[in-house]
C-alpha cells in the first residue's frame, strides 16, 4: 500500500547519507550510574551465593579453604539433632505465625472497615509495634512472660492463684511465646495492607451484594476476600520472608532455648560461622535455607509461564 | 453476632409509623461489638508499651511485688539515667550512650547513601534500560527474598579483604546492599508511574542522563524519597543482625548493645533499667513513626508491593 | 522538485518479533501539515517517536531538512514535540518549562528571554509565565507545551495526539488555534491523532495507517470521497459509509438481493472485466429523500425504521435489500419511523471495492 507515498528522489537522498553508525542501544551514563547495583546484584547476590555453595562442600573451619569433602557437611547437617529440630521449629513457627497473622490481620482490617470514627487512632495503635525493632519486641515480651514477675504473677495476685501463663520457661510452649511476640509486632502491617486491599475493591460490588441481600460477613468472606488476591499475596509474602529470616526476636526472647526448643536455622548458621567456628557446616545450613526460596521462585516461574500460555491460547 | 455487627442496621419493621426524615441513629449490638473488638485489640497492642513504661519508672523492690500492670507507687527516673549512662555489658559500664551515638552515625550515613543509590537505580531501570538491566533487576528482587545467612559469610570475607570489615564504611555498605532491593523497587515503580512523555520531552529538550535526573526527576521524587527515608531510618535503626556481624565492637549499634545489657548474666537483673533501655532504643523509630503518621503507612504499602 | 522537509525511507521497526512499522516511505514537503491517522496500535505514534529520535529504528533512514538524522539525538534533529499528556515539568514555572531546553543547550540569557517572550506573545500565555503547571487549566497547559516546541525555533513540529486529553469544547478551540499557528509560522507539522475530525480539518494531507502500513496518503477531500480501500472507507466518516454487497458487471451493480444499481457515472480506477464480486459504498449524506430523490439515477421505496434527530440534521435508518442503510437529511424534513419514503442516490459519487482485494475499483 505504501506506493501511495511518493518517493521520487529517494535515490538522491540515500546517496548523500553518511555511513550508518552502530546502533545506539544504551547510554554509558546509565551503566556508570548503576554501578552499585551491578556490583550488588552480581557481586553479592550471585558471587557470594556461589561461594557459600562452594564452601558448603569443604571442611572450612575458622577460615574458608577449598579442601573438598563432598556431601559430608550436608550429611552431618541432617544427622544433627540441633538442625533437624531447627527445621521443625521454623516450620511450626512459620505455620503458626502465618495463620495467626493473616487471620488476625484480616479480622482487624474488616473491623477497621466499619466506618470507625477513630480509625486513625486505632491504626496508629495497631501499627506502632512494627516501628520497634524485633529485639525490643522480644525483650518486652520476655519480660511480660517472666514466670515470677510477669503477667502470670500479676493475674495470680488478682486472686486466680493457679493461673499459668509463662510460655517461655516450658520447652513445649516456648515457640508459641515467640509466635505471639512476632504476631504482635507484624500484624499491624498485614492489617494495613489488607485494609488498603479492602478499600480497593470496587464499591459497586458492595452495592450489588447489598441489593442481593447477602449478609456482610458472607460478602467479606466469599466475595471480597477472593477479589483481593494481590493484597493477600503481598502480606503473605512479606510474612514469609520474615519467617525464613527469623533471628532477632528469638535471640532477644529465648536465645534458642529453653534447651533447643526455639532453635532456628538462621541461628544455626550464625552460630556455626561465629562461636562454633565451623564455616563449612554453616554454609551447608545456609544453602539449605535457600532451597525453599528457590522452590517458590521456580514454582512462580512455572505458574507465570502457564498463565502466559493460557493467555496466548485465549487469543 | 458478628454478622449483625457488619451489616448496616436494617430498618426496623415500621408498622404503623411511616418512615420519613433521617434514619434514627441506633446503637445496635453490632456496633457495640465492633468497638468492643477494636478496643480489646487495642489494649493487647498497648499492653507491652504500658508495661515497659511503668516498669521503667519503678524501683526494684516495687517490681519484685510482681504487680506488672500497676502504676509505680513511687516514680523514679534512676533506671533511665542508669540505662543511658552506666548500665554494664560485661566490663564496659557506659550505658546505651555509645550505642546511641553509633546507631546515629550508621543511620545518618546509610540512609542517604542507600537512597541515592536506589534512586539512580530506579531511574535508570525506568528510562535508560540497557541490555541486561532487567536481568540485574531480577537478581536484585531475588535478593529481597534470599535468607541473609546465605550471603553473610562470603561478604565478611570480601569486606575484610578490602579492609572494611567491622568498620563504619563497612556497615554503611552492608546496609546499602541489603536495602537496595526494596528501595530500588520502590523508586523503579515510582518512576515507571510517571508519564513517559515527561522523559521524552526532556530528551527532545536535549537533556542527558544526569540533567534529566537532577533537574526533572529528583525534584519530582520528593514524596517517594520521604517514604524511603522513613523506611530506611526505622529499618536501619532497628537492625540487629548486620550490626552484630558487620559493625564490630567500635560501631556496635544500639540494638546490639541493648540486647547485651539485658542478657548480661552477671549481677542482679535490673528489670527497670532493662525496660528503660528498651524504651530508649525504641524511641527514635517510634518518634519517626508518630511524626510521619500516614507517610509511614504509605511506606509500608509501597515497600510491601513486591513483584 | 523542492527539497523535502522530512523524508522517511524504507523505515522498519520491530519489537522482538512484532513488526510495528514495515518498509514505510513518506515524504513531507516544507511547510506541509501532515496528519497521521489511525486506530490505536496502528503504529502512528511509533512512527512519530521514530522521527523524533525517541525510538531506535530497526531499519531504514530518516531525513530532516535533507540531513540524515537516523541516529542523531532528538535535540540535534531540529524538531519540537508536543505530547498528549502535555509532559510539562511539574516543579518548574511556565517560563522555566519553556526555557529548559535552551538552558540545557547553554544559550545566552537575553536570547532565551527573547524567544520565551515571542512564544508567550504568539500563544498569549504571557500572564502565566510565573505559574506552575498545576495552576493551569488543561488548555493553558497544552498551550505551554506548544510553546516549548516554539522556543526551539525549529522547522518541524511533531504533535502526538495533543488534544485528546481535552474536553470537546476546548478541543475545537485549540484545533482552530493550531491551524492559525500553522498559517502564521508555516512550519512543517506532523500531527498524530485518532480523531478523524481533527485530521480532516487540519491536514494538508492525511496518512491513514493500519498495522504499521500507510493505507492512503492524500488530501482530506480525496481521502473522504475516494478512499482507496474498504479499510479507509470504513474508518473515515461518521456515521459509517453504507456498504452493499453484490456483483459488478460492466457498469451495473446488482446487490445480492437482486436490486440493480447503475454505476454509469462512476470513474473506475481499474478496468473491470466480467462479473466481479464487489461492495458498493455510499456516504449517508449522498442519499437523498423524497422529491430530491426523483432526479437520482437510482431510486427505491423504503420503510423508515429509526429516526435519530441530531440537531443540525437528522439520521434515518432503513434497509436496501437486507442491508441496513443510514442516510442523513435536513432536520426540517418531517419523517417518522414506520413511514414509507422514496430514497435515491448516484452510485457515481460512491465507492466500489473489490471483495477479493478490498481495493477501490
Amino acid at each position: 500500500m505504501s506506493q501511495y507515498a511518493q518517493s521520487s528522489d529517494a535515490a538522491a537522498l540515500v546517496s548523500t547519507s553518511p555511513p550508518r553508525r552502530a546502533r545506539r542501544k544504551f547510554n554509558v551514563m546509565s551503566i556508570v550510574g548503576t554501578t552499585p547495583m551491578i556490583l550488588t546484584a552480581v557481586g553479592v547476590f550471585v558471587i557470594c551465593i556461589i561461594f557459600s555453595f562452594i564452601w558448603s562442600f569443604t571442611n572450612s573451619k575458622l577460615f574458608p579453604n577449598f579442601n573438598f569433602v563432598g556431601m559430608d557437611q550436608y550429611n552431618r547437617l541432617w544427622a544433627s539433632d540441633r538442625w533437624r529440630i531447627s527445621v521443625g521449629n521454623v516450620f511450626l513457627f512459620g505455620v503458626c505465625s502465618l495463620v495467626a497473622n493473616m487471620v488476625f490481620g484480616y479480622l482487624l482490617a474488616v473491623f477497621m472497615d466499619q466506618r470507625i470514627k477513630q480509625e486513625d487512632l486505632f491504626r496508629s495503635i495497631f501499627l506502632y509495634p512494627f516501628a520497634m525493632s524485633l529485639v525490643v519486641t522480644g525483650l518486652v515480651w520476655q519480660w511480660m512472660f517472666d514466670p515470677n514477675l510477669g503477667i502470670q504473677s500479676a493475674v495470680r495476685q488478682l486472686g486466680w492463684t493457679d493461673f499459668q501463663f509463662a510460655p517461655l520457661t516450658n520447652q513445649a510452649t516456648a515457640i508459641y511465646g515467640v509466635v505471639l511476640g512476632g504476631v504482635w509486632n507484624g500484624v499491624g502491617v498485614t492489617m494495613a495492607i489488607l485494609l488498603a486491599g479492602l478499600r480497593g475493591v470496587d464499591a459497586e460490588i458492595w452495592k450489588a451484594a447489598k441489593i442481593d441481600g447477602i449478609p456482610a460477613w458472607r460478602t467479606y468472606l466469599f466475595i471480597v476476600l477472593p477479589m483481593m488476591k494481590g493484597a493477600l499475596l503481598t502480606a503473605f509474602i512479606l510474612q514469609c520472608t520474615g519467617v525464613v529470616r527469623v533471628f532477632d526476636i528469638v535471640i532477644a526472647m529465648t536465645q534458642g532455648g529453653p534447651g533447643v526448643a526455639t532453635q532456628m536455622p538462621a541461628i544455626y548458621v550464625i552460630q556455626h560461622i561465629t562461636d562454633r567456628v565451623n564455616v563449612g557446616q554453616g554454609m551447608a545450613a545456609a544453602c539449605t535455607m535457600l532451597l525453599p526460596v528457590l522452590a517458590v521462585i521456580v514454582l512462580q516461574g512455572v505458574l507465570q509461564w502457564n498463565a502466559k500460555r493460557k493467555k496466548e491460547k485465549a487469543i | 453476632m458478628t454478622s449483625e455487627a457488619l451489616s448496616p442496621a436494617t430498618t426496623g419493621a415500621s408498622g404503623a409509623v411511616e418512615p420519613r426524615g433521617a434514619k434514627p441513629k441506633k446503637l445496635t449490638i453490632g456496633r457495640v461489638g465492633v468497638y468492643a473488638f477494636l478496643v480489646i485489640a487495642a489494649l493487647f497492642f498497648l499492653m507491652p508499651l504500658w508495661v515497659m513504661i511503668v516498669t521503667s519508672l519503678k524501683g526494684l523492690p516495687e517490681i519484685r511485688l510482681g504487680q506488672l500492670f500497676n502504676l509505680p507507687a513511687q516514680v523514679t527516673f534512676e533506671p533511665w539515667l542508669k540505662a543511658w549512662d552506666t548500665a554494664c555489658t560485661g566490663r564496659d559500664c557506659n550505658g546505651l550512650k555509645p550505642g546511641f551515638m553509633n546507631s546515629l552515625k550508621i543511620t545518618l550515613l546509610s540512609v542517604p547513601v542507600s537512597i541515592v543509590v536506589a534512586m539512580i537505580n530506579g531511574y535508570a531501570l525506568s528510562f535508560w534500560k540497557y541490555k541486561g538491566s532487567d536481568l540485574l533487576f531480577g537478581i536484585l528482587i531475588f535478593g529481597a527474598f534470599v535468607p541473609y545467612q546465605v550471603v553473610i559469610y562470603p561478604l565478611i570475607i570480601g569486606l575484610s579483604k578490602v579492609g572494611l570489615f567491622a568498620t563504619l564504611p563497612g556497615i554503611v555498605i552492608v546496609h546499602t546492599i541489603f536495602g537496595m532491593p526494596i528501595l530500588t523497587l520502590l523508586f523503579r515503580n515510582f518512576f515507571a508511574s510517571l508519564p513517559p512523555e515527561l522523559f521524552k520531552a526532556a530528551r527532545v529538550d536535549g537533556a542527558g542522563f544526569w540533567q534529566i535526573f537532577f533537574q526533572i526527576m529528583l525534584p519530582m521524587s520528593v514524596p517517594i524519597a520521604i517514604v524511603a527515608v522513613i523506611l530506611q531510618t526505622t529499618g536501619i535503626w532497628n537492625d540487629f543482625l548486620f550490626g552484630t556481624v558487620f559493625a564490630g565492637r567500635e560501631n556496635m549499634p544500639m540494638t546490639v548493645q541493648l540486647n547485651n545489657i539485658v542478657t548480661t548474666t552477671t549481677g542482679v537483673r535490673e528489670y527497670n533499667v532493662n525496660m528503660a533501655a528498651t524504651i530508649l532504643t525504641a524511641a527514635v523509630p517510634l518518634a519517626v513513626y508518630f511524626i510521619s503518621g500516614k507517610w509511614f503507612v504509605r511506606g509500608i504499602a509501597a515497600g510491601a508491593v513486591k513483584g | 522538485m523542492t527539497q523535502h522537509s522530512v523524508s522517511i525511507r524504507d523505515l522498519s521497526l520491530n519489537f522482538g518479533n512484532v513488526k510495528v512499522l514495515e518498509h514505510l516511505n513518506l515524504d513531507i514537503a516544507q511547510g506541509e501539515f501532515i496528519v497521521l491517522l489511525g486506530p490505536s496500535g496502528c503504529g502512528k505514534s511509533t512512527l512519530l517517536n521514530c522521527i523524533a529520535g525517541l525510538l531506535d529504528v530497526s531499519d531504514g533512514q530518516i531525513f530532516i531538512g535533507g540531513r540524515n538524522v537516523t541516529w542523531e539525538e532528538p535535540k540535534d534533529r531540529g524538531i519540537g514535540m508536543v505530547f498528549q499528556s502535555y509532559a510539562l515539568y511539574p516543579q518548574m514555572t511556565v517560563e522555566r518549562n519553556l526555557s529548559f531546553g535552551l538552558r540545557v543547550a547553554g544559550m545566552k540569557k537575553d536570547e532565551i528571554d527573547k524567544r520565551v517572550a515571542r512564544a508567550a506573545e504568539i500563544l498569549q500565555i504571557g500572564p502565566l509565565l510565573q505559574r506552575k503547571p498545576v495552576e493551569l487549566s488543561g488548555g493553558q497547559r497544552q498551550r505551554v507545551a506548544i510553546g516549548r516546541a516554539l522556543v526551539r525555533d525549529v522547522d518541524v513540529f511533531l504533535f502526538d495526539e495533543p488534544l485528546s486529553n481535552l474536553d470537546a469544547k476546548l478541543r475545537s478551540d485549540l484545533r482552530v488555534e493550531i491551524k492559525r499557528l500553522h498559517q502564521r509560522l508555516k512550519n512543517t507539522m506532523i500531527y498524530v491523532t485518532h480523531d478523524q475530525i481533527e485530521a480532516l480539518t487540519l491536514a494538508d494531507r492525511i496518512a491513514v495507517m493500519k498495522n504499521g502500513v500507510i493505507q492512503q496518503l492524500s488530501d482530506p477531500h480525496t481521502i473522504y470521497n475516494k478512499p482507496v480501500n474498504l479499510y479507509v472507507a470504513g474508518f473515515i466518516g461518521s456515521p459509517q459509509m453504507n456498504m452493499l454487497n453484490g456483483t459488478l458487471d460492466g457498469t451495473t451493480f446488482t446487490t445480492d438481493e437482486g436490486i440493480a444499481i447503475s454505476a454509469a457515472n462512476y470513474e473506475f480506477t481499474t478496468p473491470v472485466s466480467g462479473p466481479t464480486k464487489a461492495i458498493l459504498g455510499v456516504r449517508p449524506e449522498h442519499i437523498v429523500l423524497g422529491e430530491d430523490a426523483r432526479s437520482m439515477p437510482f431510486t427505491l421505496d423504503v420503510e423508515i425504521e429509526i429516526v435519530e434527530p441530531m440537531g443540525s440534521d437528522t439520521l434515518a435508518w432503513t434497509k436496501i435489500g437486507g442491508h441496513p442503510v443510514t442516510f442523513r437529511c435536513n432536520s426540517d424534513v418531517d419523517i417518522k419511523s414506520g413511514q414509507k419514503a422514496l430514497i435515491g442516490f448516484d452510485a457515481g459519487r460512491g465507492s466500489i471495492f473489490s471483495v477479493e482485494t478490498t481495493n477501490r475499483l
